[in-house]
């Protein structure tokens, strides 16, 4: 088990564009399994390839176990990278491809072929040793390619994107497939994506990437509850946000002033966010204001109205009975939960 | 190859209908045997002509084989005096060079054309095709003086130099096509799980470009098998080759010049017989040449 540090890692392709990674400092922790998110273009992929060694960077360190390991090479890091498009071999079997990395520590033939029909039962394709990597299908590729890593005991296992090629039912599938072997090997995991609920279901801690920079490294439900920046809240949505200023553990907006213990920030202006599901419809009380039911739509599971608050609007997620207790164009008193109550710093503070 | 197409696909791989699969299948093999054939038609044809000319005692309008045949052509050239096999396996060496140095100095060459955009990128471009562009003969005045001075004429190795005017380009070429189509992150890939710098290269890279490199250097071999002007000048007459020897007797001895051309065509058709798979098919080595 190994853990991976990063301090001021930056890479820069071209001086004129920024930096593709920029400044990152990382505690990737022993035997976990972190998630690397963030939009397409933001250094996700950039950062992998520098741990595993395929990529020099241009300032910064990346050390394992607190040695720097930015002079060994990747065939030595005990680092295995899988990229995105699997890239099997075409000119080799799977059992060839799988056997790769041990063939390459010369690991005898005999021991080899045991290890891959081990590999293939792991990853639940027994018996497909001598097949062409072009006969299998995209999630099969895909296993193999999990399967070719892990054959090799990494210490770090880089998984890039492992679920974004694949469909719906394919994509559940993979992901208990790597907790599973996750939990099992306890190898320290880090994987790509760019969907952040994959991140929030795999990931014991998730990065959060903007433009080469990282926004927030946390557990995932902080993502939720406390996100650091208005544009931390957006990307993982769905909350409503209101322009106040914030002092003594109360926040004015243009609708009125909110009890709010919870903060990002000592005071000043600053954001309101409350998610849908902490807006109540109908009982008046502390932290409530009047608003007008604008529209709504019954889901099944439960309701989701839009109200207009003076000059703002927000969505509240309630009971699916509440359908019937209000029309459109109805005052209902709305109430935010204060303990639920998040409040950011401005958008604009935040480059 | 189509070896491997031919296998049944994995169960539930979304493999084709088996009807589907014989009629394709089939199809294939009805287009390799046109391929072949044609290939054989186009270079084996001309062939017969220059034999019965070498073979040809008596051939006078209008008949249209020869009246009377005789042997002496080729007995003239498998006689020791005019060293016709030393000069055949001359020729020969120095191709074999010129394609070795090819391959060396036109495979980086190419990657790097293909893969990495640089500063001057297509300043290097048409530097490479100049020597394909301009007359091989103004070329070679200029590098003459040169090679007079530096004291590479008249010799083999100034031969085998001034060859590589012509072949580099079409190696240069070739490999960047490939190159353009290839994408590099198979080698981290192998690295990643543990393979050598050098290890990549042969378990990776090379059977990537292989067909590229068979056909550059195919290429490569005939332009510098078949180099008449480049050889004449810089060899000044001291070094032989096949072309050379050919020309002489073109005037003087239709019979003779009809043997020998058998004599040089014969390797040039049997060479790419051997690697016309890596001219066909799916290979397509030489598809990315457009890029350029
Ligand atoms: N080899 C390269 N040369 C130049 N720019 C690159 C290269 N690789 C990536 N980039 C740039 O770096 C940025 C980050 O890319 P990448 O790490 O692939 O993003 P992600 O994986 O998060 O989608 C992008 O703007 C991309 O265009
Ligand atoms: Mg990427």
């Amino acid at each position: 088990m190994t853990q991976v540090t990063l301090s001021g890692l930056t890479k820069i392709f071209d001086e004129k564009s920024p930096p593709a990674v920029d400044q990152l400092d990382l505690e990737i922790e022993s035997g976990k399994l972190t998630a690397l998110l963030g939009p397409s273009g933001c250094g996700k992929t950039t950062t992998m390839k520098m741990i595993a060694g395929l990529l020099r960077p241009t300032s910064g360190d990346i050390s394992f176990d607190g040695d720097s390991i930015l002079s060994i090479p990747p065939e030595d890091r005990g680092a295995v990278m899988v990229f995105q498009n699997y890239l099997l071999f075409p000119y080799m079997t799977i059992a060839e491809n799988i056997g790769f990395g041990l063939k390459m520590r010369k690991v005898d033939r005999k021991e080899i072929r045991t290890r891959v029909t081990d590999m293939l039962d792991l990853v639940q394709l027994p018996g497909f040793e001598d097949r062409k990597p072009r006969q299998l299908s995209g999630g099969q590729q895909q296993r193999i390619a999990l399967a070719r890593a892990l054959i090799v005991q990494p210490n770090v296992l880089l998984l890039d994107e492992p679920l974004s090629n694949l469909d719906a039912h394919l994509r559940d599938e993979m992901r208990e497939l790597i907790r599973r072997i996750q939990t099992e090997m306890g190898i320290t995991t880090v994987f790509v994506t760019h969907d952040q609920e994959e991140a929030v279901v795999l990931a014991d801690r998730i990065a959060l990437l903007f433009d080469g920079r990282l926004q927030q490294f946390d557990v995932p439900d902080a993502f939720f509850e406390s996100p650091q920046s208005v544009e931390i809240a957006k990307f993982f949505g769905g909350t409503n946000f209101i322009p106040g200023h914030y002092e003594g553990g109360e926040i004015t907006t243009s609708i009125g002033r909110f009890r709010a213990p919870r903060s990002a920030v000592d005071g000043g202006d600053a954001v309101l966010s409350i998610r849908p599901e902490a807006v109540t419809l109908g009982a008046a009380g502390g932290n409530s204001v009047m608003g007008r039911i604008r529209s709504h739509v019954y889901v099944g599971r439960y309701a989701r109205f839009r109200v207009t608050l003076g000059d703002i609007e927000v969505e509240a997620v309630t009971d699916p009975g509440q359908v019937k207790m209000f029309n459109d164009g109805d005052e209902v008193p709305v109430t935010f939960d204060s303990n639920k109550i998040w409040v950011i710093g401005p958008a604009a503070a935040h480059e | 190859m189509a070896d491997t197409r031919i296998e049944p696909t994995a169960a539930g791989a979304g493999g084709v209908a088996p009807e589907d699969k014989e009629r394709r299948f089939s199809w294939r093999i009805t287009g390799r045997w046109v391929g072949i054939t044609g290939l054989l038609a186009f270079l084996v044809a001309p062939i017969v002509p220059l034999f019965i000319w070498s073979i040809s005692f008596r051939w006078f309008y209008p008949a249209i084989l020869p009246t009377e045949y005789s042997a002496r052509a080729w007995t003239e050239v498998i006689t020791p005096h005019n060293d016709v096999l030393g000069v055949a396996w001359n020729t020969a060496l120095i191709a074999l060079v010129v394609t070795a140095l090819s391959i060396l100095l036109g495979v980086p060459a190419g990657r790097a054309l293909g893969l990495y955009e640089f500063r001057g990128k297509r300043l290097v471009e048409w530097m490479i095709l100049a020597p394909i562009i301009v007359p091989g003969l103004a070329v070679v005045l200029g590098i003459h003086v040169l090679f007079i001075r530096a004291g590479l004429s008249n010799s083999i190795p100034g031969v085998i130099l001034v060859h590589l005017v012509p072949t580099l380009p079409y190696m240069t070429l070739v490999m960047s096509g490939v190159f353009a189509n290839y994408d590099t992150d198979f080698e981290l890939q192998a690295r990643s799980l543990g393979a050598s710098r050098w290890a990549t290269q042969r378990l990776i890279t090379l059977p990537a470009i292989f067909p590229g490199v068979v056909v550059g250097a195919l290429f490569a071999f005939i332009i510098s098998w078949s180099q008449y002007v480049l050889t004449l000048l810089i060899g000044g007459g001291q070094v032989q080759t096949l072309p050379l020897l050919l020309f002489g007797f073109v005037r003087s001895d239709p019979a003779i010049a009809g043997a020998l051309s058998v004599v040089f065509i014969l390797p040039a058709v049997i060479v790419l017989l051997l690697s016309s798979r890596y001219l066909s098919g799916d290979n397509a080595a030489v598809g990315g040449i457009g890029n350029i």
